[in-house]
């Protein structure tokens, strides 16, 4: 870091440095910077004002506050974060953190190993997986329950995705918990287990103190991810009659399959800012800290 | 004592239900494929590979394939490539305002995420001609990739030595000859992890494939799982079964390969 060791000089570290820069900043960047200007419009995708977008103003987002639908879906993704990151992912991935801490069988091996496939196969695969979990009439899970014909996802369509979002995303807790769990030393647990103190005490005085970063860190980031999340859609559509339709669902189907690329824009511009506060809480909780890989985390796959 | 025993069988009840839920969607994955007549039901297979034979008839199944390794192939390199001679350059040469640089970028980049930029990406992409194109997807994907690629990468670039890189120049090796002969192999685990990376990124990946890509001759496997229905509408199940198998596999591997290979699991958010 001393100086320049490999004598690369402003000009070539320059240029070393501009093709990456150049690509961020074309498809990254710019993007961002036209979500704002294309909300203000009333561009289409087809029509009249697909040729000549004029400029409405701030008509795009008093109209999606009026939307019921708009009102829907915000309401709708509330209750997938949290009941699906907030209250599954995270509880659920404590918990197992938790138990396999001390446990080094083929059983816990086994748990971990499912939970953590269900993290990496492709997104679209574990739609079908799902689909096929539910379905009404041969679905395994009526078959398992004896319960036929009944339409999981018709009936409870957003039970179904969260339930299937805690499936899909548990691991990332169960991972950062687990190594969070490792800062917590076992003689303060054993001195609080000598003083007969309970599961729930020895997590309230003991655990939760030393992991606290851990967990806003896990709860901030897995709540960004849910947010912005498009995988329902391979589950359902966004339906039925719009009872799935989170945020991300809403804006592809206003932009994309009913056109309105203007609406669509104001609503994306709506949802950058929300991620906006989300990671600027992320980047206060680590300054100060050397969470310096950690950190890189916040920037994982935008897809 | 008892509290105790009491605590331990709750848990072992508990892990074996985690076990059910996690296990019971994947069943339909391992059983199906190569059953005779699969049914949306998790069975016991009537043993056969024809749904396997079915697979290579398909005129769209093994293209997909195709498609998906040229997109992720072409997004692992182009990432790696640019983030390593980026990352290079930002730790070897002093220049103001790095840090902040490299922060607002992974800030944007997490903040621009594919739901926020559908809309201009599309209208980016239609205006650049690069609908229906690979390399339209290639570079969406990697403008967003690379801030984080940066990184990480540079975190392994400042933790190795640049003593080599100083007597590599006594002799008169160019920038770029050093950092081929010299800094890539002493980064190579980070290297691998970011192509692993980004290939599984693309690989898994939906949103921006589903919006760029109309014609099925481009569309990569994660998207041409949509199209294997009957012409009546009903799903081909012995067809989405096995590609699922057949699809899934690769990103296991690949997993696995990482992990075994240089130890790692659990590397900031980053799945690979």
């Amino acid at each position: 870091m001393s100086g320049d060791a490999a004598g690369l000089g402003k000009g070539r570290a320059t240029a070393f440095v501009l093709p990456a820069l150049v690509l961020i900043t074309v498809f990254l960047i710019f993007p961002a910077l036209w979500t704002i200007y294309l909300g203000l419009t009333d561009y289409r995708l087809t029509g009249l004002s697909a040729a000549n977008p004029r400029i409405v103003g701030l008509d795009n987002y008093t109209g999606a506050l009026g939307d019921p639908r708009f009102r829907t879906s915000l309401w709708l993704t509330l209750l997938y974060v949290g009941g699906s990151a907030i209250v599954g992912q995270a509880g659920l991935g404590f918990a197992l953190a938790w138990i396999l801490r001390s446990r080094t069988g083929a059983v816990s091996r086994l748990v971990e190993g499912v939970v953590l496939l269900s993290w990496i196969l492709p997104s679209t695969v574990v739609g079908f997986l799902w689909f096929a979990l539910l379905d009404r009439d041969d679905g395994t899970l009526n078959a398992l329950l004896h319960t036929p014909g009944f339409a999981w996802l018709l009936d409870h369509p957003l039970l179904s995705i969260i339930v299937f979002n805690v499936w899909r995303g548990t691991a990332f807790s169960m991972m950062l918990y687990s190594a969070a769990l490792e800062n917590v030393p076992p003689s303060h647990l054993e001195t609080a287990r000598l003083a007969d103190a309970g599961v729930p005490q020895q997590l309230r005085d003991v655990v939760f103190p030393r992991i606290r970063r851990h967990v806003l860190t896990n709860l901030l980031l897995i709540s960004l991810w849910t947010f912005n999340d498009f995988t329902p859609f391979v589950l359902t559509g966004g339906g039925p009659e719009g009872r799935s339709e989170i945020l991300p669902v809403y804006v592809y189907r206003v932009a994309l399959r009913d056109g309105e690329l203007g609406v669509g824009a104001a609503i994306s511009f709506l949802i950058l800012l929300i991620n906006l506060v989300f990671a600027l809480a992320y980047l206060r909780l680590l300054r100060g800290r050397n969470g310096r890989r950690e950190i890189a985390a916040a920037g994982g796959p935008h897809t | 004592m008892i509290r105790h025993t009491l605590g331990r069988l709750t848990a072992t009840v508990f892990l074996a239900l985690v076990l059910a839920f996690f296990t019971l969607p994947m069943l339909w994955l391992a059983s199906a494929p190569f059953d005779d007549t699969p049914r949306i039901t998790t069975s016991v297979p009537e043993f056969t590979l024809n749904n396997f034979a079915a697979i290579l008839d398909n005129p769209y199944a093994l293209g997909s394939i195709r498609n998906s390794l040229i997109q992720g192939g072409g997004a692992a390199v182009l990432v790696v490539v640019l983030a390593a001679l980026a990352a290079y350059a930002l730790s070897r040469v002093r220049v103001p305002g790095r840090d902040v640089l490299l922060y607002l970028l992974l800030l944007l980049s997490s903040v621009v995420t594919g739901t926020a930029a559908m809309v201009p990406v599309f209208e980016l992409a239609t205006r650049l001609d690069l609908i229906d194109t690979h390399l339209g997807v290639i570079l969406v994907v990697s403008g967003g990739l690379l801030p984080a690629a940066i990184f990480i990468l540079k975190d392994f670039m400042d933790e190795t030595p640049t003593t080599y890189e100083e007597s590599a120049r006594v002799f008169g090796a160019t920038p770029l000859q050093i950092m081929r002969h010299i800094v890539v192999p002493l980064v190579r685990p980070g290297l691998a992890t970011i192509a692993v990376w980004a290939l599984a990124s693309v690989w898994g990946g939906f949103l921006f494939q589903f919006i760029l890509l109309r014609d099925p001759e481009k569309a990569p496997g994660s998207v041409i799982l949509y199209t294997l229905y009957t012409e009546g509408g009903a799903p081909r199940l012995d067809l989405i079964s096995t590609f699922s198998l057949l699809y899934s596999l690769p990103v296991v591997a690949m997993y696995l390969f990482v992990s075994q290979r240089y130890g790692f699991r659990f590397h900031g958010g980053i799945k690979a």
